[in-house]
Parts: C-alpha cells; structure tokens; sequence
C-alpha cells in the first residue's frame, strides 16, 4: 500500500540497488534498507474495474526486498509457514538474481506460490515471527516474503520456465479426488507424482473451487489459477466437472465400482451461516457465498455478457470482519454500489482479514462500522430489505484469555437504511456426503473426523481442508491436502 | 458436458429435451432435480426437475417452460448440442405405502410429478391426478398420466379440457370425501401449490410440495435457495425440494423468486428483440 506509482518504486528501487551492488551487506546494512511497497492500481480506478489491485514487484524491488532478509540460521519464518517453504533459501536465491532456482525451491514444499503469495495471511504465519520485523518493532517492516514470492512465481510463468512436475512410472493404482479447490489440487500433485492415476471430480463447470467462486478477479485472477489447473492436467490429472461425489455417484461406489484404491475428500466449506435474526430471508440479504459466486464464477459483472443477474445496490452492508466481508464489500463497490458498510462487532484489532485487505479495502472508500451488529431487517413497502436496525458494543473487561469481547450497549439500536445486506460470517459444513455416506464420521458440527494423517473413518478415504477444518485458509487446506497424499502414497506402496 | 440427444416442443413455449446423462439416468429417484447451464462461461445455473429417465439409453428427460432469457437459449439448443449439467440434486421423495394419494400437476409441474406418481404406484398405492393447465395446449405428458393413475381428473382455467375449474375444486372434493386422501402431492406454479396447501388444510390431509426456487450451485453453498418453513430457513437444494406445504411461507417464497424480476424482464425483453432481428436478417437474406 502506497502512494507511489509502479514506476516510482521501481525507481526507488533501482537507486537503492545501485547503492549496494558488488557490496557484501552486514546485518545493520540489511536493516537499513527501505521495506518495499506493493505498486497497486490506483484506488480511484480500480474501484471501476475487475483487474487486480496488488501489481506485484518488478526486479530491482524483489532485489531490494530479498536483501533485507537477514537469513537468520534458525529461520523462525519457516516454522511460521504451514507446509514449511524454505523462506531463506528461496529468498538468498532472490539476492543472487537466479529466480528460477528461488522458484524451484519454494516449489519443493509449495505447488501454487503464485496463488499463496496473493492470498495467504503472511502476517499472521511466516512474517509474524520475521527477526528483521521484531528488530525494526514492527510487524509491517518484517521481510515480505508473500511479496518475494509472488514475485518468483509470476517471473517463473512469464519466463516460461514453468514445468510440470513429472508424474513417476505408472503404478496401476488409481485415485479419487473429490473437490477441486486448494486441497484436492495440492494432493492430486503429489499422488499423481508417485504414478498414481488420479480423477479429480468437481461439481461446478470450472476447476479450482474457492479460487474461482470466492477470491474475486481483483484479487486473484482467475487466469492463475486456471493456469494451475493446466499444469495438472499436462501431468496426466483429469478432471470430471460437474459431478457431484454423493449425488451424481455414491462415495462407497468410487472404492467398489470404480476401481479406486483410495479417495480424498477436499469437498470445502459448505452451507452459509446466517445471523438467525428476523427479516434475514427477505430479498436484497445475500449470503457472502452467493454474492461472490455470482460475480466471480458466474461472471455478473459482465453484465453485457453473462446470464446471471446480480443485485442492484445503492447502500451495502456487509456484515463480518474476515477476508470474505472484504472481498464483498469491495465488489459490491465495484459493482455500483454507493456506500458500503462494514459492521464488525469488534475493533479493527480483532479482524481476522488480512491486513493488506482491510487496507485496500479503506482506501477504495468502504466504510468500517466497528463495535456493531444488527439486530433485524427491515422490509419496506415492497417486501424487499431496506433498513437494518443496528446495535452498538463497547469492548468489555479482558477475560481470562486476555481477549476484551464485546458488549452489547443497551438503547443504543438505530435504524440505518440497506437495500442490500451480504453476510459473511462463515460457513456450516456442508451435510451432502456424510447424510449420503453413513459410515463417514462427522463431529457435532459435521467436520469430517480424521486422524493426524488425515484418515476418517473409512478406511482408503482421507480428507483434507475446509471440510475438517471449517473455515480456514487457502495454505492451510494445501498443508492438509499434502499431509492426506502422503498417507496415500504410503498405503499404496 | 452433457449432449442433448432430442428436442421435441410439447406447446407454445414448452420443451422437451432428452439429454446424455448416464450417471443421473442410473442414480435420480422420483423428486430430484438438475442444475443445466446453456453455456459454461456465461450462462446462468437454472434447476430443472427430471421429467423422466432412460438408464438403458443413459439419458434423461427434462421439461421446461422457455419463459426467461435462459430458458429461451437453452430452448435454441439443437440435438448434438452439449450443455452443463449437474445432478440428480435434491432429496428423493419419500415414498411409502401411504394408501390413497391424489397427486395435482399445474402446467409444466406436472413433469416433475409424472415420476412421483411412477414410484407412488409402484408401492402400491391408489392414485387419482388431477392434470391442470391454463389450456388444453399447456396440458402435458397426459399419456403418461393416464396410463399411470387410478382415477385421472383433467381442468383448464378456460375448459378447453375437462373440466372448467381451478386444480384446488377437483382437490377440496376428494379431501371430502370419506375416508379422504393419506396424502397429497402438489406440483405446479407457487401459487397454484400454496392454494392446493390452503384447500387440504381444513382436511387435515398432509401435502407435500416441491419448491423450485433461485438456485446457483445446488449443493448447499449458496443459501439463495432459502426459504422459510415453519418458522425455520431451510435450503431448497439440501434440505428439499420438498416441504410440508402447510408449514412454507408462501409469500416469502413468491418474493424472493422475484428478486430479480426486473432484470430478467429486460433480459427477456432483450431476447425478443434479438431473435425478431435474426428472423428478419434471415428473411432480408432470402
């Protein structure tokens, strides 16, 4: 987040790179280099378009950036990281200008960097512990190392130096995957590298699950992770779109008349949870899911293009203070929406959105309402939601965790007018395959139930990702996926 | 993809297409449902109830009324035309030896009912239809009715068929009746099931209705299926289709189908146009 151009930075960078060419850099040297900003598009444009806001460093910003890495031995970044990148290899192969060997190296661990340098919660995993951040006493001035990252990932496609990985010698032995998000994408690379044949069963037209129906465009773009897709399939992976495991074919009938030898379960998180406050079914309330869907997989925002229609709003509120608030939010803006609203219970402290988000998200003009929840829902003359009446928290006492939760300030309801209201406060799992597959074990909130290498209670049948987890994160369904194929590779054997 | 293997146009803007569909063919049970896309990058998710299926030829049947701009494009789809297709969605209708079962098709809800009232006889039980249709021309798979149900009572709102009434008249005089129907099943526009709900109710005869509501995935993510049932928000597509007709909110229902009434007409408007302009091109060209 800055106010400089792509063009500025890259400046910036340059001199400072000139500054240090040729140089061996002490620690205190490395301390003294400017943090690099992400070039972004301009707030103002951008909220009338779809492309994607973070533009991502050119070289002479990676150059700079790597070279603040003081490449602690201990490497407290890597045990910050869920599938355990090799943060100060890739990143001492940045310094030295071979980015392709910095790519190769992040791939050993992770298959879709480009994806995880965009939406991954560095803060909150990698760059938390960063020496370089403590030292400087900010979390903001750790190594971006989401940044670097990216950077690699997009020099190693735009080089063309991008390969598959080689899928090993047939091993006749074949695998189902059900869902094609991050965690069935992570575990199909990795079993299909051991020879495995390997199906990938999704139940939308397009593979990539979360990726292409829930990260907007601006974002994401939906050309990575096809992209991704691409690199599956030239390994020999097949997708089967539009095949829901359960219903279009029974789990059980995947082991026994299929001819698989093992499944996993990457299914994702399922039904939207509403606030259960009245008036929430009246039209112009739309869960986060719905919403999005629309406008990223179904494309609404091409309205001169695509069937699908999307709700005409003028004043938004997005109830929910996680990423998925503000990739709606944001998208409702650029869909025309006036003003939109964010009402979070809390403080800005306590959202769980990555920092980077909530930024673009203010400086595109969205509205943060902290210390407010709704009550109801109002409908107007025409039936349809127009208001929502609001109450105000203050944060209480710590309690016993140290974490202060709200309370709610009695007499403080107001009613504030909302054509449109879009819930993003999570997800229920979704019931379809263990109502269909009665031996699977859920727990009380209907996870699926697996053990430390991702088994449930079938056995030949792992799982992995939101549906284990509820609503988590892209990287950490990735590390599940991994964690799942491993296991499999070891019962096949 | 899904290939489209026939078409055949039942009325003026009803359609009948058999699609390639092996998997839902061998798997749907009387009272699922597909999602079919026209086209994958930009056609819009629409649930389709089966009508009928063919798991020695691997397909199934699908009606539909060609009222939207969606169903007009899915309409233009010739034979050899492949187009997305999801299924079968939806909980299977429970069927039971209930005893007498008076089933009501409305127009192109009796497609989806001709597959309840197959499985209905198949259990064993009487079953008397009421086919009802706005005129004789909507009137459809009336064969397959007729060879089906035990007594088969026909209306028009104009008596261009059988009789000149609403659904609900032949429906309050069979709950009447001593002893009445076990149970009811009615099919057809939402306000047309909401009224079979109001006239069974004085009769305490159970009725179960099958809602087709706005529906993106199908599988239980989006929640745009929601609706209210007895007081609590159900998901059409994981909880239904259908309901205890008594216990849904009606007019709930009918508002949030017309969420987005006012861009579909114009999409609609648009589809008219553009196909009058094809019409004319092609004449202009002979």
């Amino acid at each position: 987040m800055s106010d400089l151009s792509k063009e500025a930075l890259a400046a910036g960078a340059r001199a400072a790179l000139e500054g240090i060419e040729g140089k061996a850099l002490s620690p205190k040297d490395r301390l003294a280099l400017p943090v690099q900003d992400m070039p972004c598009q301009d707030p103002v444009a951008r909220g009338q378009n779809m492309h994607e806001v973070a533009q991502g460093y050119d070289e002479a910003q990676a150059r700079i950036e790597a070279n603040r890495c003081l490449g602690c031995k201990n490497a407290p970044c890597v045990s910050g990281c869920p599938v355990r990148v090799d943060i100060p290899g890739f990143i001492a192969e940045i310094q030295k200008g071979d980015f392709a060997q910095a790519a190769r190296v992040i791939k050993r661990t992770n298959l879709l960097p480009s994806i995880c340098g965009r939406v991954c919660p560095q803060e909150g995993q990698c760059q938390a512990p960063c020496t370089l951040g403590k030292s400087l006493k900010s979390i903001d001035k750790a190594v971006q190392i989401g940044r670097l990252e990216r950077f690699v990932a997009d020099w190693e496609r735009s080089s063309g130096a991008a390969g598959a990985p080689a899928a090993g010698h047939a091993t006749g032995k074949r695998v189902a995957i059900v869902g094609s998000g991050p965690a069935g994408l992570t575990c199909a690379v990795d079993v299909r590298r051991q020879g495995h044949e390997v199906v990938i069963y999704e139940a939308f037209q397009k593979a990539g699950g979360v990726m292409v129906y829930g990260i907007p465009e601006f974002r994401l773009p939906k050309e990575l992770v096809r992209s991704e897709a691409g690199v599956l399939e030239s390994m020999g992976v097949r997708f089967e779109l539009n095949y829901l495991v359960g219903r279009t074919r029974k789990l059980r009938a995947l082991l026994a008349e299929d001819g698989f030898d093992a499944v996993f379960i990457g299914a994702g998180a399922g039904l939207p949870k509403f606030m259960d406050i009245p008036g929430e079914n009246l039209v112009g309330v739309f869960s986060a899911n719905e919403y999005l869907t629309r406008a990223n997989l179904m494309k609404a925002y091409d309205r001169p293009r695509a069937a699908t229609p999307i709700y005409p709003s003028r004043r938004v509120a997005v109830l929910g203070g996680g990423n998925v608030a503000m990739d709606s939010a944001r998208m409702a803006l650029r869909l025309g929406a006036e003003e939109v609203h964010i009402l979070y219970r809390r403080t800005r402290e306590e959202m769980p959105a990555r920092a980077e988000e909530v930024g673009h998200a203010m400086e595109e003009g969205v509205v943060f309402d902290f210390l407010s929840s709704p009550t109801r829902v109002l409908a107007g003359a025409d039936g349809r939601c127009e208001a929502l009446e609001v109450l105000s928290y203050a944060l209480g006492e710590p309690d016993a965790s140290g974490r202060r939760s709200p309370v709610a300030i009695k007499g403080s309801e107001k009613v504030l007018p909302y054509d449109t209201v879009i819930v993003a406060i999570g997800n229920e799992s979704n019931p379809l395959l263990a109502r269909t597959t009665p031996e699977l074990k859920v727990d009380r909130k209907g996870h699926i139930i697996v053990d430390e290498r991702q088994k449930t209670s079938i056995e030949r049948v792992y799982a992995g990702g939101d549906i284990v987890l509820g609503a988590a994160t892209v990287i950490l369904a990735m590390g599940e996926g991994r964690r799942a194929a491993a296991a499999i590779n070891e019962v096949l054997q | 993809m899904s290939r489209i293997l026939a078409k055949r146009r039942l009325s003026e803007e009803v359609y009948r297409i058999e699609v390639e569909a092996p998997l839902v063919a061998r798997e749907r049970k009387a009272g699922q449902f597909v999602i079919v896309q026209a086209d994958a990058e930009y056609g819009e998710r629409i649930p389709l109830t089966i009508a009928d299926a063919d798991p020695g030829r691997g397909s199934i049947s699908l009606i539909f009324q060609a009222v939207g701009a969606s169903t007009h494009k899915l309409a233009a789809k010739e034979p050899g035309a492949e187009i997305v297709l999801l299924g079968p969605l939806g909980n299977p209708t429970h069927i039971e030896r209930f005893g007498w079962a008076v089933c009501v098709g409305g127009g192109i809800g009796l497609a989806p009912l001709h597959p309840i009232v197959e499985a209905l006889k198949a259990a064993g039980n009487r079953v008397t239809v009421i086919s009802g249709a706005r005129t004789k021309d909507l009137l459809i798979m009336q064969e397959e009715m007729q060879a089906l149900a035990d007594e088969h009572l026909v209306v028009t709102d104009d008596g261009s068929a059988g009789r000149k009434a609403l659904v609900t008249e032949p429906l309050k005089e069979l709950c009447g009746q001593s002893p009445k129907p076990d149970i009811a099943v009615a099919i057809g526009p939402p306000v047309m099931m909401k009224f079979c709900a109001e006239a069974t109710r004085p009769f305490g005869v159970r009725t179960l209705v099958s809602l087709n509501t706005i529906m993106i995935d199908g599988t239980g993510m989006c929640g745009g299926c929601r609706v209210t049932v007895g007081g609590e928000t159900k998901f059409v597509c994981v909880d239904g289709p259908e309901f205890d007709g008594h216990l849904v909110d009606w007019e709930l229902m009918m508002s949030r189908l017309k969420s987005y009434k006012k861009l579909e007409d114009e999409a609609h408007e648009r589809c008219h146009l553009e196909q009058a302009a094809e019409r004319l091109a092609a004449g202009g060209a002979r």
